[in-house]
C-alpha cells in the first residue's frame, strides 16, 4: 500500500458549531500503523526531537559548568559592600529560591510531559491547543485555574488538620532537595551525610498523607491514608537497603563523593557507573527503582489513590491549591528519585562516552534524571495495579531479603577489591 | 500470593466494622450499581447489590407501542451491544407471526451481531483493565471499537442505538466498499488481539490480581443461572448459538471457548477468545454473503401477530438474552418479559464477595461485565 491517499470513508471532521474543519483526513488506524514513517508529520516530529536534543547540548556547551557560575555570583555579592552575614543570608535565599523553583517548574513540566507521554502511549495526541506548540502552556493555565478554584473543606472534615495536611506533605519534599546534586558540586547544601538527610526528610511526608486521609471525614480517604501509611513505611526499608552497596563502593554518604567515585571508564569505553558493576549494581538499581516507584505512590503501586477502588484515595476531598500541593509533592518525589537514581547508579554528571566530556555535567545529570523520570511515567501507563496484600508480600518476602543478600554480594566485591582483585 | 483473606471470628474477637457505599456514583461500578459493603478493615463481611437506579420500565412501555416502535426501545437495554437486543425481540415476534427471513438478511444479522460482540467485549477488556489499574488497554480497545462504530455508521447511520434489525429482516444493505472495509478491520484486528495478550492478559500483575479471585465452581454457576462468558468461564460449554442455533448459526464453524476454574481471569479470557471466534464467523459470513431481499415479503405495515405466546433467546454479548412475548392479536404486545443476562449474573455477587478485599470487589464486579441499562431495563 502506498502513502495513504485522502480517505473518503470516515470523512473529514467538522466543528458542529462553526463548521470549521477540524481534521481533514481521519485515517483509519490501519493506514497509520502499517507504515508510520510514510506520514510526513511523523518524520517532521522525529526531526524536531533530534533538533531539540542537539539544541540542548549546544546550549549546555555554551553555558558551561553551573557550579562555576555559582562561585562567580558569590564573589560578586561579596564585592557589593554587604557585611559577611548578610551575604550568607542572601546566598541562602538565592539557593532556596532556586530549589523551590526547580520543584515548581518540575511540577509544570512533569504534568505536561506525563500527559504527552500517556497520550502517545495510548495513541492519542494529548494537549494540543493551549499555548500553540503542542499545548506547552496547558499546565500553566491549569495552575491558574487551580489557584482560582474554590477551596472546599467538607463539613465532616477536621478543619485544622485538613488545612495542615498538604503543608506537612509538601514541606519535607522541599527540604529534602537541599543536598541533591544537579551537576558536579552543584547542590544547595554540601552535606557529608546527604543520603541520610534526604531519606530522613523524604519519609516525613507520609504523615501529611495519613493526616489527609484521616482529616477528610471520608471513608475512602481513610482507607487510602491507611494504605499509604502501610505502604510507604514498608518500602522505606528496601529502598534504604538497596543503596547500601552503593555506599559501600563509594565509601561515603556524601552525594558529591558518590558522584566522583563513578568517574572514568573501563577499557576506555565502559563508564564506571555503579549500575555496570556485575550483578550487584543491576540488582541494587532495580530494587531502588521499584522501591522508589512504591514510595512515590505511582502505578503499579498506587494503591493509596487507586482511582478505580478508592475514587482518589487520600486526596479525594481536596480541591484547588490544597490538592495541587499533593500533586506537587508526588512529582517532587518523582524528580528526587530520578536524581537519586542518576547519582547513585548512572554516574551522576559523568558523560556516558569519553568523547562527550565537553558537555557540562548538569546537562548529563538532567538528562539522566529525565530518562529515569520517563521510566516512572512509562511504568504508570503500562502496568496494572497490585493489591494491598500482594504489595506487602512483594516487599517483605522478596525485596527486603534479596536486598540483604545483595549487601552480602557487595561485601564480596569490596573484599575482592581490597585484596587487589577488584574492578578498579 | 494467596488471595482469599482469612476472617478470624469467635467470642471476643468481633471487629469494628465499617459500612461503605460503593456506588451509585463510583468510578468502577460500570453505571449506577450500588453495592452496600460492610468492611472489617479491608475485608468484606457483608455485601448487597442494590439496583434500580436506571429503571425506565421499557417492558411496560412496550405494551403501549406497536412492534416496530418496540424495537427502538430494545436498543436501550444493553446499550453496549444493541444488535442482539433487536434480534431477540424480532425473533420472538417473528416466531409469533411465522415469517420466513430472506437469507441475505439472516447473514447480515449474523454479521452485525458478531461485530457487536467484538465491540462489546472490547469495552469489557478496556474497562476491566481500568478496574485492575491499567489505563492504556482502554484506549486501545476504544480505538478498535471506533472502527466498528464507523462501519455501523456507514451501514445504518447510528453508532450506538441502531434499530437496524427489524421485524422481517434488516433495515439497510451493505455494499462492496463496506465489505472491503470490514475485511480490512478484521485483518487489522487479529494482531491487535495478540497485542492485548502481551499487554494485559498474561501480565504477571494482572494474573496475580485475577487468577485466584472470584472463583465460581461449575455447580454454583449453573445454580445461580449465570450465562454467557460468565458461565463458560466456569467450564460449562453452553452457548445458544450452538444449542439452539438461530439466523443460520449452524452453518458457521466456530468453537465455544471455556475456562477451567471460573476465576475472574477465566471469564476475562473467555471473552478474549470469543473475539477470535467472532472474527472467524465474520470472515466466513463475509465470504459467503448471499444476495437477495432484505425484508420478508407480505409483512403488514403495522403488524398484528396472532394471539399467542412465544419465547426466543439469543446469545447476546453478555449471555443468554431471552424475550417472552404474549400477544392478544392487537397492534401492541400484551405482555413482554426480558430474561436479562446481566440482571441474573449480578445476583451471585452477594455470595462470592464475602471474605474478599475491597480491591477484589472491583476485580470481581468488573469480570461480570454488567450493563446497568439491561439490569434495570
Amino acid at each position: 500500500m502506498t502513502a495513504p491517499e485522502k480517505q473518503v470513508f470516515p470523512g473529514p471532521v467538522l466543528n458542529h458549531h462553526s463548521g470549521k474543519l477540524l481534521i481533514g483526513t481521519r485515517y483509519w488506524p490501519t493506514e497509520i500503523w502499517r507504515r508510520p514513517w510514510s506520514l510526513p508529520r511523523y518524520r517532521a516530529g522525529a526531526l524536531w526531537l533530534v533538533g531539540i536534543i542537539l539544541g540542548i547540548a549546544a546550549i549546555g556547551f555554551g553555558i558551561g559548568e553551573l557550579a562555576v557560575w555559582g562561585e562567580k555570583i558569590l564573589v560578586w555579592l561579596g564585592r557589593c559592600g554587604l557585611p559577611a552575614p548578610a551575604v550568607a543570608w542572601v546566598w541562602v535565599l538565592i539557593k532556596l529560591c532556586c530549589v523551590i523553583g526547580v520543584i515548581v517548574a518540575n511540577g509544570l513540566w512533569a504534568v505536561w510531559w506525563e500527559r504527552k507521554i500517556s497520550a502517545h502511549i495510548q495513541s492519542r495526541m494529548g494537549p494540543m491547543y493551549a499555548g500553540g506548540f503542542h499545548g506547552w502552556a496547558q499546565t500553566i493555565f491549569d495552575t491558574i485555574k487551580l489557584l482560582l478554584k474554590e477551596d472546599v473543606t467538607p463539613a465532616a472534615a477536621d478543619q485544622a488538620m485538613h488545612l495542615l495536611a498538604p503543608i506537612v506533605a509538601i514541606a519535607p519534599c522541599i527540604i529534602a532537595f537541599a543536598p541533591v546534586l544537579f551537576g558536579n558540586e552543584l547542590a544547595a547544601a554540601k552535606l557529608d551525610m546527604g543520603v541520610l538527610y534526604i531519606f530522613a526528610f523524604a519519609s516525613i511526608s507520609v504523615i501529611g498523607v495519613v493526616m489527609a486521609g484521616w482529616a477528610s471525614g471520608n471513608k475512602y480517604s481513610l482507607l487510602g491514608g491507611l494504605r499509604a501509611a502501610a505502604q510507604i513505611v514498608s518500602y522505606e526499608l528496601p529502598r534504604g537497603f538497596s543503596i547500601v552497596p552503593v555506599l559501600m563502593f563509594a565509601g561515603s554518604l556524601d552525594l558529591a563523593v558518590i558522584d566522583r567515585a563513578q568517574a572514568g571508564y573501563w577499557m576506555g569505553c565502559i563508564p564506571r557507573w555503579f549500575v555496570f558493576y556485575p550483578v550487584v549494581g543491576q540488582i541494587a538499581f532495580l530494587f531502588f527503582l521499584i522501591a522508589s516507584v512504591a514510595e512515590t505512590n505511582r502505578t503499579p503501586f498506587d494503591i493509596p489513590e487507586a482511582e478505580s477502588e478508592l475514587v482518589a484515595g487520600f486526596h479525594t476531598e481536596f480541591s484547588g491549591m490544597k490538592w495541587s500541593m499533593f500533586f506537587l509533592m508526588e512529582y517532587g518525589y518523582v524528580l528526587l528519585s530520578s536524581f537519586l537514581l542518576a547519582v547513585f547508579f548512572l554516574g551522576g554528571g559523568a558523560s556516558p562516552l569519553p568523547w562527550l566530556v565537553g558537555i557540562p555535567s548538569w546537562i548529563w545529570m538532567l538528562s539522566k534524571a529525565m530518562l529515569m523520570m520517563f521510566v516512572f511515567l512509562w511504568f504508570r501507563w503500562t502496568f496494572p495495579r497490585l493489591r494491598v496484600d500482594q504489595l506487602m508480600d512483594f516487599n517483605w518476602k522478596f525485596l527486603l531479603p534479596w536486598s540483604f543478600a545483595n549487601i552480602g554480594l557487595a561485601g564480596v566485591l569490596v573484599y575482592l577489591h581490597l585484596r587487589g582483585w577488584g574492578l578498579r | 500470593m494467596k488471595s482469599e483473606a482469612l476472617i478470624v471470628t469467635g467470642p471476643g474477637l468481633e471487629m469494628d466494622t465499617m459500612f461503605v457505599n460503593l456506588g451509585p456514583q463510583h468510578p468502577s461500578t460500570h453505571g449506577v450499581l450500588r453495592l452496600g459493603l460492610t468492611l472489617a478493615g479491608e475485608v468484606i463481611t457483608k455485601a448487597f447489590p442494590d439496583i434500580g437506579y436506571l429503571h425506565r420500565g421499557t417492558e411496560k412501555l412496550m405494551e403501549a407501542r406497536n412492534y416496530h416502535q418496540c424495537v427502538i426501545l430494545t436498543d436501550r437495554w444493553d446499550y453496549c451491544s444493541a444488535m442482539p437486543n433487536n434480534l431477540a425481540f424480532c425473533l420472538s415476534a417473528e416466531k409469533l407471526m411465522a415469517v420466513a427471513i430472506p437469507p441475505r438478511a439472516q447473514a447480515l444479522r449474523v454479521i452485525m451481531c458478531e461485530l457487536n460482540r467484538i465491540a462489546s467485549h472490547l469495552i469489557f477488556l478496556g474497562t476491566y483493565g481500568i478496574d485492575i489499574g491499567a489505563f492504556t488497554p482502554f484506549l486501545y480497545a476504544f480505538r478498535e471499537r471506533e472502527m466498528i462504530l464507523d462501519l455501523y455508521e456507514k451501514c445504518c447511520g447510528a453508532r450506538l442505538t441502531y434499530n437496524y434489525i427489524r421485524l422481517g429482516g434488516v433495515a439497510a444493505d451493505i455494499d462492496s466498499d463496506w465489505v472491503a472495509k470490514c475485511r480490512e478491520f478484521l485483518e487489522y484486528f487479529k494482531p491487535r488481539l495478540d497485542e492485548y495478550d502481551t499487554l494485559l492478559s498474561f501480565n504477571p500483575i494482572f494474573l496475580a490480581r485475577t487468577q485466584e479471585v472470584g472463583l465460581i465452581p461449575k455447580e454454583a454457576a449453573v445454580g445461580w443461572g449465570l450465562s454467557g462468558p460468565n458461565l463458560r468461564g466456569s467450564g460449562v460449554s453452553y452457548d445458544v448459538r450452538k444449542s439452539e442455533p438461530y439466523c443460520g448459526y449452524e452453518a458457521y464453524d466456530f468453537d465455544v471457548p471455556v475456562g477451567t476454574h471460573g476465576s475472574c481471569w477465566d471469564r476475562y479470557f473467555c471473552r478474549v477468545q470469543e473475539m477470535r471466534q467472532s472474527v472467524r464467523i465474520l470472515e466466513a459470513a463475509l465470504t459467503k454473503l448471499p444476495s437477495g431481499e432484505l425484508m420478508a415479503k407480505g409483512l403488514a405495515k403495522v403488524p398484528r401477530p396472532p394471539a399467542g405466546e412465544a419465547y426466543a433467546h439469543v446469545e447476546a454479548s453478555r449471555g443468554d438474552l431471552g424475550i417472552y412475548l404474549v400477544s392478544d392479536g392487537g397492534v401492541a404486545p400484551y405482555r413482554i418479559h426480558v430474561r436479562a443476562p446481566c440482571f441474573i449474573n449480578l445476583a451471585i455477587l452477594q455470595e462470592i464477595l464475602i471474605g474478599k478485599k475491597v480491591a477484589d470487589v472491583i476485580a470481581v464486579l468488573g469480570s461480570f461485565d454488567i450493563v446497568l441499562g439491561e439490569v434495570d431495563r
